[in-house]
């Protein structure tokens, strides 16, 4: 039986979190002593002799109540500080990560890479480089938690949510599933495994899943039609995509929007809510027709489109062609 | 002397004879009665549940009960001791039983309505019991959203509906708390004379009366998208399932405080007459109790930072989460600092006011830490969690109950209980409780997730200490459970002021008579002045 009473630090942030942890355990430690101490102290120091004792009252202390008001709050406003900073970075992804998508469902992860390796329950990723995790449910809410990464997020139906971590030590890590959702919620759990980069490339090619993430959308976009209507040289019922992705739209009630993986997601399963300015909403609804990670294979495929400035690459197609 | 008069004379618990007495008695007294032996009923039923998780969890495998027996479990473990067991049980036993007397009232402004309100306990009670009976409930006592509207196959509508009529008892003893300590205060009980139990319950009763209607109106909701399908929290009908978690936490943050403030209340009284000595800065600790409840009603948020709200919502929430613990704080401090020159007695209900400080500081603290937005990503939803709320919950709340269940058992019955046996069960308690769940912390930041029907083997050794902990806790439960009503018979008598106590309740006899006071007292001095309690003053320190 193994026992460990600290978990392993494997991401970047790990550390970052545990000296944090390490201060609030600090403060903690210091005032539980000192009000266990005190009463203990008072407690056999001023112990009742006799039953008639009729100790003299004392009514308060302006200062002393100054004093541990503002002292706690001045700590608890560092604790404020330190934390909201440590979450800021460990919340927002780097330009460069490499791009992870991952549907969950009752009860299994599945998890595509943009060369278009699928795993379930697994993952691999390179040490060192930072991976962005963009995820949605099939179903009801799970969470995707890495105890070795300090990371959590929660992975909710219905819309995207993202997280992103970098691995600094090479070895096999737990994933669970943190947000109870039914009967085999303890068994939605799996590994991460984090490969010395030439590890990395050699699991990548190992495989044979024979197109890529954005190869495997663009055959979805032309099943379903979708170029019928959303002609590349601008002349269709329906917007151009090229160099969507990242640009800000202007919608016909006249507010703008970032084409981020929200809202392409949003205008294939929900076409009506955003109409682009300029535009008739002609297109039907794609809900039920095409699945999550179909879904997800078309926003690579639009990602890969052209240029799209401020958000990077499309990672599908400047991935090292090592197939 | 005392024995041949408390027989003779017409108590509160002799002045009718039946069950048709206590069923329909308007007697706050005999309410609280009431309300004793429903949430004792149902702490056992939670406990029973409680016992069967610590025994699956010794082993990693799951081997005891399936994962559905499994998720019912801890379902209804936190149903029935959240609703039916924590919010009732000071406000609606101690609260109901000793407000009135504690502000020199002969009943609460509302008597018919308190009876109601212990009906509605009552009849959300059955519903809740119909569920587990028929087959349970498996949502989790939070019944996120999709999976209890859409995806759970369990009894999520009759418990809700339970949870629902509940929910109606708890407004109604709030709102008969907020009328009677405005209208019903006798002559000379100024709001800053009151004992600090009243006003920690007039705090409680606030959130009672501001906060439950939220639930009420969320749990609407989710039986509409259950029953109707009428699309609110499932994404699959077009609703939002973040949405359930905002208004669910607007309430059930609250709510712990509905749990906790009428603790902190006890504390005050315990302390302050347990070292015969005014609270250290009454105005600070009464004045405490009201920020927080009012900013109590403005951390919600800090459920959701992993939830995937606004990086900036999580911030903010954050930001006020630390506002609410200065005033928790300031509590603390001025407990501890009002056994300084005190007359310390090591009196049953000292001792669990010891604990509750002790152990209220702990789960205080670790509140700080799941406050922390770099720190609560890593332990939301793991055994930290867990074990923090019950530091709050089962260390705060449950220790501040059993510590004023002794201290005002003489007042109840006229009996006392048996101080070797209550000393011991006080010790019991406070070491199973920490052995319970100390290593629930550990478990928790190494990453151990909660409602885990399997978990990995590392985290065996852990869980193991805490089954054992939860073993001599149950012990410590019932120990008083016995010895309460060995004392109903054999108890010595205990007469008006056993502790010498300043409150109005000390004033009358124990039992108190049906009205309360046969003379309305009239109140000419601060709470807790201990000059005229005692023959003599012997100078101390």
């Amino acid at each position: 039986m193994s026992f460990r009473l600290f978990p392993v630090e494997a991401s970047s942030i790990s550390a970052e979190v545990d000296q944090l942890l390490f201060f609030l355990l600090a403060v903690a430690a210091f005032f539980t002593v000192v009000i266990f101490a005190a009463i203990l102290f008072f407690a056999i120091r001023y112990r009742r002799r006799s039953d008639n004792e009729l100790p003299r009252p004392i009514h308060g202390s302006i200062p002393l109540e100054i004093v541990w008001s503002v002292i706690p709050f001045g700590l608890s406003m560092v604790m404020f500080t330190w934390g909201a900073s440590v979450f800021f970075r460990e919340r927002r992804p780097p330009d460069n990560a490499l791009p992870i998508y991952v549907v969950a469902k009752q009860w299994m992860w599945k998890l595509q890479h943009p060369e278009g390796q699928r795993e379930i329950n697994e993952l691999h990723i390179p040490v060192g480089r930072p991976v962005k995790l963009t995820m949605t449910s099939e179903d009801v809410i799970h969470s995707f938690f890495v105890p070795a990464f300090r990371t959590k997020q929660d992975v909710v139906p219905g819309r995207y949510t993202t997280t992103w971590f970098t691995a600094i030590k090479p070895g096999k890590y737990h994933l669970f599933c943190a947000e109870y959702c039914g009967n085999n919620h303890s068994g939605m759990g799996g590994w991460i495994y984090v490969m010395e980069p030439q590890d990395y490339e050699a699991w990548l090619s190992g495989g044979t899943p024979g197109a890529t993430l954005a190869e495997n959308g663009q055959k979805l976009f032309e099943n379903l039609a979708c170029a019928n209507c959303h002609k590349s040289d601008g002349t269709g019922r329906c917007p151009d995509l090229t160099g969507l992705f990242g640009k800000d739209v202007k919608l016909a009630d006249g507010s703008t929007v970032k084409a981020d993986e929200g809202y392409i997601r949003e205008s294939i399963l929900r076409p009506e809510a955003k109409i682009v300015a300029g535009y008739q909403p002609s297109m039907p609804t794609f809900q039920g027709l095409v699945t999550e990670e179909g879904v997800l294979q078309l926003i690579e495929y639009v990602k890969s489109l052209g240029p799209n400035p401020g958000a990077g690459q499309a990672e599908g197609l400047a991935a090292p062609g090592s197939r | 002397m005392t024995t041949a008069v408390a027989e003779e004379r017409e108590t509160y618990l002799n002045a009718g004879h039946g069950v048709k007495s206590w069923l329909l008695t308007k007697d706050h007294k005999r309410i609280g009665l009431l309300y004793l032996f429903t949430i004792t009923f149902f702490f056992f039923i939670g406990g029973v549940f409680a016992t069967l998780i610590r025994l699956e969890l010794l082993s990693p495998h799951g081997n005891l009960v399936s994962s559905e027996t499994y998720n019912k479990l801890f379902t209804m473990h936190g149903v029935v001791m959240v609703f039916f067991f924590l919010i009732p049980s000071i406000p609606a036993t101690l609260g109901n039983f000793f407000l009135p007397l504690m502000i020199g009232a002969r009943d609460l402004a509302f008597p018919r309505i308190n009876l109601l309100s212990w009906y509605l306990l009552v009849i959300g009670g059955l519903f809740a019991i119909f569920a587990m009976v028929a087959g349970g409930v498996d949502t989790g006592w939070t019944f996120y959203t999709p999976y209890s509207t859409s995806y759970s196959n369990t009894w999520v509508i009759a418990t809700a509906l339970g949870i629902f009529v509940a929910g109606f008892s708890s407004i109604l003893t709030g709102l008969n708390f907020i009328v009677t300590v405005h209208r019903m205060r006798c002559p000379g009980m100024t709001w800053f004379r009151m004992p600090l139990f009243v006003w920690a319950h007039y705090a409680t009763a606030l959130i009672q009366v501001l906060g439950t209607p939220v639930l009420a109106v969320t749990l609407v909701l989710v039986l509409c998208e259950r029953m109707f399908h009428i699309g609110i929290f499932d994404p699959a009908l077009g609703g939002d399932p973040v949405l359930f978690q905002h208004l669910f936490w607007f309430y059930s943050h609250p709510a712990v405080y509905i749990m906790i403030l009428p603790a902190m209340g006890v504390i005050s009284e315990l302390v302050s007459t347990f070292s015969r000595k005014a609270i250290f800065g009454y105005g600070f600790v009464a004045f405490s109790s009201v920020a927080i409840a009012v900013l109590g009603f403005l951390v919600w948020g800090h459920h959701l930072f992993v939830s995937g709200q606004s990086l900036f919502a999580g911030m903010v929430f954050s930001f006020l989460s630390y506002f609410v613990a200065i005033p928790s704080a300031i509590k603390v401090f001025n407990w501890t600092a009002t056994l300084y020159k005190g007359s310390i007695s090591y009196a049953t209900p000292m001792l669990y006011a010891f604990g509750f400080i002790g152990l209220f500081t702990i789960g205080g603290l670790t509140g700080l830490f799941v406050a922390c937005l770099g720190i609560d990503v890593h332990v939301t939803d793991t055994y930290f969690v867990v074990a923090h709320f019950h530091y709050i919950m089962v260390g705060g709340a449950i220790m501040g109950y059993l510590g004023g269940l002794h201290y005002w058992w003489p007042k109840i019955t006229g009996r006392m209980y048996p101080e070797g046996w209550a000393k011991l069960s006080a010790l019991v308690i406070f070491l199973g409780f920490n052995l319970t769940f100390f290593p629930q912390f550990m478990l928790g930041y190494l990453g151990m997730p909660r409602r885990y029907h399997v978990y990995p083997d590392e985290f065996q050794v852990l869980h193991v200490l805490s089954t054992a902990g939860a073993s001599v806790l149950a012990v410590g439960y019932l120990m008083p459970l016995i010895y309460f009503m060995w004392s109903l018979k054999y108890g010595a008598i205990a007469g008006r002021n056993p502790w010498k106590a300043t409150g109005l309740e000390w004033q009358t006899d124990s039992p108190p008579p049906v009205h309360n006071f046969d003379e309305i007292p009239i109140v000419t001095r601060e709470a807790y002045d201990y000059s005229g309690t005692v023959g003599q003053e012997v100078q101390v320190g």
